[in-house]
């Protein structure tokens, strides 16, 4: 342990942990309210990232539905409280079991196929879920629904921005910690070496398919706790938290963390926002006006991730150590 | 009569108008090297195909250790003792070799949806990878990437992944394949001492190791199986020597 | 029994439409393997180039036409800068890179053309009704849609079917590796197919604009309804696509207009408005679902 900190990439991780783990209390003293938000959904895409780093990284299958999962997380939660049940130990339960219902269904159809078949079925399952939210009237259609936070009798106050904050950081560092122990578990072995060569695991005796729509469940299940969270984050949900282009989103910040390495979705979502949050007044420094427009400039810079950067921000923490 | 290990029976697989195997019926007798040779073209990988469980015949059963695994998938036969190592290296090459033979070895022991307890802090199968390597020889490379290994001790590895399970049937596709006069020497050796405990179907074009092994050979031409017998009865079989061995026979 | 008749015209037209838009997606991932997630894009951008040409021909069928070599021109443009750099990726470099022309594309119209959406009005030479049956008025726009659409499938089908570079163009989805070494120019040949493919996008793009819109994300939602067909039919087949694109218009109208009706004999009015959007969107994916059990590479794909 005191090892990996020697090395760039760990003395960088932990000071980043420190600096997640003391942000309300940094954010109190500078005054700097709006951060501790910012901070707050860094976290939680972050633990989406981590979940669909599991499938994508570790698994190396191309989903492109996992908004999907996070979407079914917040509107469980979103539709348990506006019928009435706002009970924390009831919503998030029931919200983490539909994302992996819903993740064992996709994988069950889905898995059978390969390439770009696997691709275009992920998305096309996962606008269905968007459609279907946008037609629940009921529950607010395309414009979404605000929503009480959960309860958890008495325990813990979500509207308290710290509190809420501490629970998530806390939930992140449980994140990683499953994500550390189930990438050198057997599972995680296994998985990685159906990534590697998949005709060689089944020759090796592995039923490839139920290990890849098991690492899809339990991928699904933590993409469901994140949108749980994101639902109480904003007390609102909508649609768009499934858009096809959320899960675009969701890929780019894996690649561009480090894809199948422990912390790269945690860098990868940093430099998401922090790229979003700075292309802006970037762009409006060269020509006044032109900060509204950095997608021109994001998107070409994603096609050049993807032809030279594969490897990521963690690439350019160091080589790694084997294993 | 000793039971075959694996036999077939009256196997047959199209391709469209492709005839690509021709009511093949062989068997692997436990405790024997069986080679199967052939021109290119011949069916060969198609027949290994079906035999592993990656093809569906269009008719006629396969049996082994006892059993119809005709219609069994893939991984299900392995469980049942049948390993095969791949014509063009399939080794796990962002895995060191002990990782790849630790995962063979997993393959066997108990099932693997365990998700927290460090595999590779589990000594049996560690143990057990590293004496499997041992047994190839590649026991001092256990630590090395299997992308970083030659080619022959990327085939080395390949059979000591094959092994891992401690298999009743060894397929055995061209290991010989791209191999030097020496490495292939070591091989004929390493393969030669596995005999006793397990049976092994060889297929392969190097004609030295398969008559310095093989107990029995049987010669494949155009998805049709034209002489079993042993390799002296094969050497003198007239039809082999017109369609295959032509004048390199000795 | 017109109705009938006039709702499967639409599903006629809208399934001409969406066969222009899936074919040269299949092709792309049938002979290159591309993952082309901003063919939606050049489907949007079409629209867009005709919308700036009408404007400046003052005339709907100039302006169409000018559109055609623009988005040829932009298809080439597109697969010499990026795609030609993503052709030996994998998929997810692919996803990622295309996805970034997405994003680039959709705040480049945002920039050039505004936020608020265009709209391109029916041309007046066909704004009118045509009796396809006696006594059965049809929208001559639509019908000359169905027509339009029809040629342009029929073309396709000769191009594949009867002349040299269609046969290197079905050889080349069928065994890409093959027609390199038979000598081919394969450079020559792919920015050919995603030109062909960029043009008829846009295209679809153009024709769809009078009766749908032309606004920032247009090509986006339509493209995945494309892949749909195209996992329903089979990648790299052109036979395919027209099949389930065929199929996707009549289920996809009919399950629109119907479906509430239906759901009414059995459901509450309320329960049944409610549902039957959400549902008829269901249909077009549930056929896919069932699809897949039964043919894991579409109706008319390779079988691996």
């Amino acid at each position: 342990m005191t090892g990996a900190l020697r090395t760039p990439r760990g003395l960088a991780t932990a000071l980043l942990l420190v600096l997640f783990a003391a942000l309300p209390l940094l954010t109190q003293a500078f005054d700097q309210r709006y951060l501790l938000s910012i901070g707050t959904r860094i976290v939680i895409w972050s633990i989406a990232a981590v979940s669909l780093n599991m499938i994508l990284g570790y698994g190396g299958l191309v989903s492109f539905g996992h908004a999907a999962f996070f979407g079914i997380g917040g509107y469980a939660v979103g539709i348990l409280s506006a019928s009435g049940v706002p009970d924390g130990w009831v919503q998030w339960p029931v919200a983490i079991l539909a994302a992996a219902a819903w993740a064992a269904l996709i994988g069950a159809l889905s898995l059978r196929t390969r390439g770009v078949y696997f691709i275009m079925i992920t998305l096309a399952f996962a606008q269905l879920v968007y459609y279907v939210a946008a037609s629940l009237e009921v529950y607010g259609g395309d414009d979404g629904l605000n929503i009480g936070r959960s309860r958890f009798s008495g325990l813990i106050d979500l509207r308290d921005k710290a509190s809420f904050y501490w629970l998530c950081f806390a939930l992140l560092v449980a994140t990683l910690w499953f994500c550390s122990r189930f990438a050198v578990s057997r599972f995680g072995f296994v998985l990685r070496g159906a990534r590697s060569n998949d005709q060689r695991m089944t020759a090796l005796g592995f039923p490839v398919f139920q290990y890849r729509l098991a690492a899809l469940v339990i991928s699904g299940a933590f993409g469901g706790l994140a949108g749980v969270l994101l639902a109480n984050e904003g007390a609102y949900v909508s649609p768009a938290m499934m858009s096809w282009v959320k899960s675009g989103d969701l890929i780019v910040i894996v690649v561009l963390g480090g894809m199948g390495t422990l912390f790269g979705p945690v860098y990868g979502a940093i430099a998401f926002f922090v790229l979003e949050e700075s292309l802006k007044p970037l762009m409006d420094l060269v020509h006044k006006g032109w900060g509204e427009y950095w997608q021109i400039v994001f998107g070409p810079m994603l096609v050049l991730v993807a032809l030279y950067a594969k490897g990521g921000i963690d690439s350019l923490l160091g080589r790694r150590r084997h294993g | 009569m000793v039971e075959p290990l694996l036999s077939t029976h009256g196997l047959i697989k199209r391709f469209g108008g492709l005839l690509a195997t021709d009511n093949v019926s062989i068997e692997v007798r436990p405790g024997e090297i069986h080679a199967l040779i052939g021109p290119n073209g011949a069916g060969k990988t198609t027949l290994v195909a079906q035999l592993t469980g990656m093809l569906a015949p269009d008719s006629g059963t396969i049996h082994f250790a006892g059993r119809d695994v005709t219609r069994l998938p893939t991984h299900a036969r392995v469980r049942l003792g049948l390993a095969r190592s791949f014509q063009i290296t399939s080794v796990l090459r962002e895995f060191t070799a002990l990782d790849n033979v630790a995962l063979a070895v997993q393959a066997h022991r108990g099932h693997s949806f365990r998700f927290l307890a460090d595999a590779r802090a589990d000594r049996g199968l560690r143990d057990a990878a590293r004496q499997g390597l041992e047994a190839v020889g590649l026991g001092g490379r256990a630590d090395t990437l299997a992308s970083a290994l030659s080619h022959g001790e990327q085939r080395q590895l390949e059979i000591a992944m094959a092994l891992a399970g401690d298999p009743r049937l060894l397929l055995l596709d061209e290991p010989m394949a791209g191999m030097g006069a020496e490495e292939s020497q070591r091989m004929v050796e390493l393969l030669r001492g596995l005999k006793a405990k397990r049976g092994m179907l060889l297929i392969e074009h190097d004609m030295d190791a398969v008559f310095a092994l093989a107990d029995r050979i049987t010669v494949l031409v155009y998805g049709r199986a034209i002489a079993t017998g042993t390799p002296a009865e094969i050497r003198a079989h007239p039809e082999v020597r017109q369609a295959y061995l032509g004048e390199e026979a000795a | 029994m017109d109705y009938l008749l006039i709702q499967t015209l639409n599903g006629v037209q809208l399934g001409l439409l969406m066969f222009l838009l899936a074919a040269g997606l299949t092709l792309t991932f049938g002979i290159m393997d591309l993952v082309n997630l901003a063919h939606g894009s050049l489907y949007m951008m079409g629209a867009y180039l005709a919308w700036t040409f009408i404007g400046w021909t003052d005339s709907f069928v100039l302006g169409v036409l000018l559109s055609l070599p623009a988005t040829f021109l932009l298809g080439v443009v597109v697969e010499a800068v990026v795609m030609r750099r993503l052709y030996a990726r994998d998929h997810l470099d692919q996803v990622l890179a295309t996805f970034g022309l997405i994003l680039f594309f959709n705040e480049l119209v945002r920039a050039v053309w505004g936020p608020a959406g265009k709209s391109i009005a029916v041309p007046a030479f066909l704004g009118h009704t045509v009796e396809i049956l006696p006594g059965v008025p049809y929208p001559a726009y639509r019908f000359a849609l169905i027509v339009a659409g029809g040629v342009v499938a029929i073309l396709l089908a000769w191009l594949v079917t009867r002349t040299r570079m269609g046969m290197v163009i079905r050889a080349g989805a069928s065994n890409r590796r093959m027609i390199a070494a038979l000598g081919v120019n394969i450079e020559l040949l792919f920015s050919l197919v995603f030109g062909l493919g960029a043009v008829f996008a846009g295209l679809a793009g153009v024709m769809a604009a009078p009766i749908a819109s032309v606004k920032i994300g247009m090509g986006d939602d339509i493209l995945i309804l494309a892949f749909v067909i195209i996992v329903i039919g089979g990648i790299g087949s052109i036979k395919g696509a027209f099949v389930a694109a065929m199929m996707v218009g009549q289920i996809d109208i009919f399950g629109r207009t119907y479906l509430p009706d239906l759901l009414k004999t059995f459901l509450s009015p309320a329960a049944a408005s409610g549902a039957a959007p959400a549902l008829s969107q269901m249909m077009v994916y549930i056929v896919m679902a069932g699809v897949l059990v039964w043919r894991p590479t579409g109706l008319f794909g390779q079988r691996s």
